[in-house]
């Protein structure tokens, strides 16, 4: 019998016929070391469990007591709120900003660039402590012609509950930072939109509402929530401007009950855990509607 | 835009064609060098007695920082004609087809349209740029069918070409709606009415680009490379709406690299470089007995 050795091109012409390998399978890589590494961190991880289960320290009765009590839950419900506010405040500020930002116009640019400079590098406590203290700076705040005559007074003690003075601050300073995300997200869109949009003599505002901004809400939503997340946290804050949120509430129980520190801080941190996984469950909704591809 | 109110503007534009220096702005542009093809000019810019044309465009010159990409172009085009500019890369085409609908700003010379001047208004001796809504308006005249499509990615075809007329208040949304079908229809797009861009072929989003460039009912399109981003086999089916839209009295301005159709389609071909026109003519001159040297180099490249 006589055929050609498929690797070397000879013709073998004894011996058994050689396997048909044109029909043969080609089989993926073996990764040994994934296994190992997968061992590996299951121990790690049973370890981590087992301890957070068996280790009387975290004291889980007591982390059961405080998860869902009242003053907990009151302490939630600020939280929330403040959040909310400061987040669609924040961000319609934020596209104000990044819309002057981008201007023609000098000097709506240079004032927006001068706000988000001030209030990136502005602490937050040093804006909320500010802001708290307000009333010993300004007696009264009216509004009027500079150095003529005012149009409205406001009694600054009357006006400044602690929930605006939480809600003005954490606004003030997530416009800022949503400011640059907004801009990002406009830049992000192709120039050839705008050409085009502008060629068929689409009006300023339609171009922007209709055009430029849903695309650019693309690249804005994860980073927005990113923002979102942080600023779910920061509200944390708003404790030293006397205002009682989760964080709050759970420093001062855990003054009153100084033996539950650990399961107090571990209610808070479920609470946190549980308002970030629901943004981001939303975000993953909202991301799939924004995505053009993926639609019908 | 009609020639009346051109007349307004104290120009003369419909008698004395071709215009060359009885508009008393001419002065005050800096730069009109002489172009030295003038001479063959007249020929083909000849515009009939008592009829306005489509596209005057006068000693136009842009600079992006010390690149001069247009040096005094001068370029007259009929009603109805199909004028097809070619040239080498950089020789300012576009941005020639830019100023028409002042996507572009010219830093001298001006650019009308139907009479009217276009992006700008004469005062004394310069031209002042018009407020936005000025321009927006008169670019509704001007169809632009982009070398990227640039179709809007989160709308669908219908909607797309369905925008502008609604936008601008020319139709209601179900008028707008009912036109943007029947020109997709036109353009053979019947069935993707509701297909959003990512869905379609090259070919496919540029004729769903030029429907929307012909949705505000233009007499005037600029087509800037419409096929150069194409696929070889689907620049065929562009090119044909192109024709179609050639015999509807359409005046087209198309910048293009195929001479295949400037030959079958053009009444006019332009050759530029260096930011002026060289040479222009019918297409059987100027591509089979190009009088210019450059024109012959160019044109031995590319044919």
């Amino acid at each position: 019998m006589t055929s050609v050795d498929a690797v070397t091109g000879e013709v073998v012409t004894a011996g058994a016929p050689p396997p048909d390998l044109s029909a043969q399978r080609v089989l993926p890589l073996r990764h040994p070391g994934r296994w190992l590494a997968t061992a590996v961190v299951v121990v790690l991880a049973a370890q981590f469990v087992h301890g957070l289960a068996t280790n009387p320290f975290y004291q889980w009765g007591r982390f059961g007591y405080w998860f869902a009590r009242p003053v907990i839950v009151r302490g939630l419900w600020v939280t929330l709120e403040v959040t909310a506010l400061s987040a669609v405040l924040g961000l319609l500020g934020g596209v104000v900003l990044a819309v002057a930002r981008l201007s023609s116009n000098p000097v709506l640019r240079t004032v927006s660039w001068l706000y988000i400079w001030v209030f990136r590098s502005v602490p937050l406590i040093v804006v909320l402590l500010v802001l708290f203290n307000f009333s010993a700076l300004y007696k009264t705040l009216s509004i009027g012609v500079p150095f003529g005559p005012g149009l409205f007074h406001f009694d600054e003690n009357k006006l400044a509950t602690e929930l605006v003075v939480a809600t003005v601050g954490l606004s003030l300073n997530e416009a800022a930072y949503a400011a640059e995300v907004v801009r990002g997200g406009i830049l992000s869109v192709d120039d050839g939109q705008r050409a085009a949009a502008a060629a068929l003599g689409l009006p300023r505002w339609y171009r922007f509402r209709r055009i430029v901004l849903p695309q650019a809400l693309r690249a804005i939503v994860p980073a927005y929530v990113n923002q979102l997340i942080g600023l779910i946290k920061g509200t944390s804050l708003v404790f030293y401007v006397s205002l009682l949120d989760l964080f709050g509430q759970v420093q001062t129980m855990s003054s009153t009950y100084p033996g539950d520190v650990v399961p107090l801080l571990l209610v808070a941190t479920a609470w946190y855990v549980i308002l970030t996984s629901l943004v981001s469950i939303v975000q993953h909704f909202v991301e799939r509607r924004l995505n053009p591809a993926v639609r019908p | 835009m009609t020639a009346a109110t051109g007349a307004a503007d104290a120009v003369p534009t419909t008698d004395a064609v071709p215009i060359t220096d009885a508009i008393p702005v001419a002065d005050a542009v800096p730069i009109r060098d002489a172009v030295p093809v003038t001479d063959a000019a007249p020929v083909t810019d000849a515009v009939p007695a008592g009829i306005a044309a489509a596209v005057e465009i006068r000693g136009v010159t842009k600079s992006f920082g010390a690149n001069r990409v247009l040096d005094g172009v001068d370029l007259t085009v009929c009603p109805g004609h199909v004028t097809v500019v070619i040239g080498p890369s950089g020789a300012g085409k576009s941005t020639l087809l830019r100023t028409i609908n002042h996507l572009e700003k010219p830093d001298a010379g001006y650019v009308r349209v139907n009479g009217e001047l276009i992006g700008v208004r004469q005062q004394k001796d310069h031209f002042r740029e018009l407020p936005e809504r000025a321009i927006l308006a008169q670019r509704a005249e001007i169809g632009f069918v982009f070398q990227s499509f640039n179709l809007f990615p989160h709308l669908t075809a219908l909607e797309n070409v369905a925008a502008a007329p609604a936008a601008t208040g020319r139709a209601s949304k179900s008028e707008a709606r009912e036109r943007a079908a029947e020109l997709l229809t036109l353009v053979g797009l019947a069935d993707k009415l509701d297909a959003y861009p990512g869905r379609l072929s090259g070919g496919q989003q540029q004729r769903v680009a030029i429907a929307r460039a012909m949705a505000l009912r233009p007499g005037l399109i600029l087509f800037d490379e419409p096929t150069s981003a194409l696929d070889p086999e689907l620049v065929g089916e562009v090119l044909a709406v192109m024709k179609d839209l050639a015999g509807t009295g359409t005046t087209l301005i198309v910048v293009t690299h195929e001479i295949g159709f400037a030959r079958e389609a053009a009444d006019t071909v332009v050759f530029m470089d260096a930011g002026r026109i060289v040479e222009q003519g019918p297409p059987r001159r100027v591509l089979d007995h190009p009088e210019h040297p450059r024109t012959r180099e160019f044109l031995s490249k590319v044919l």
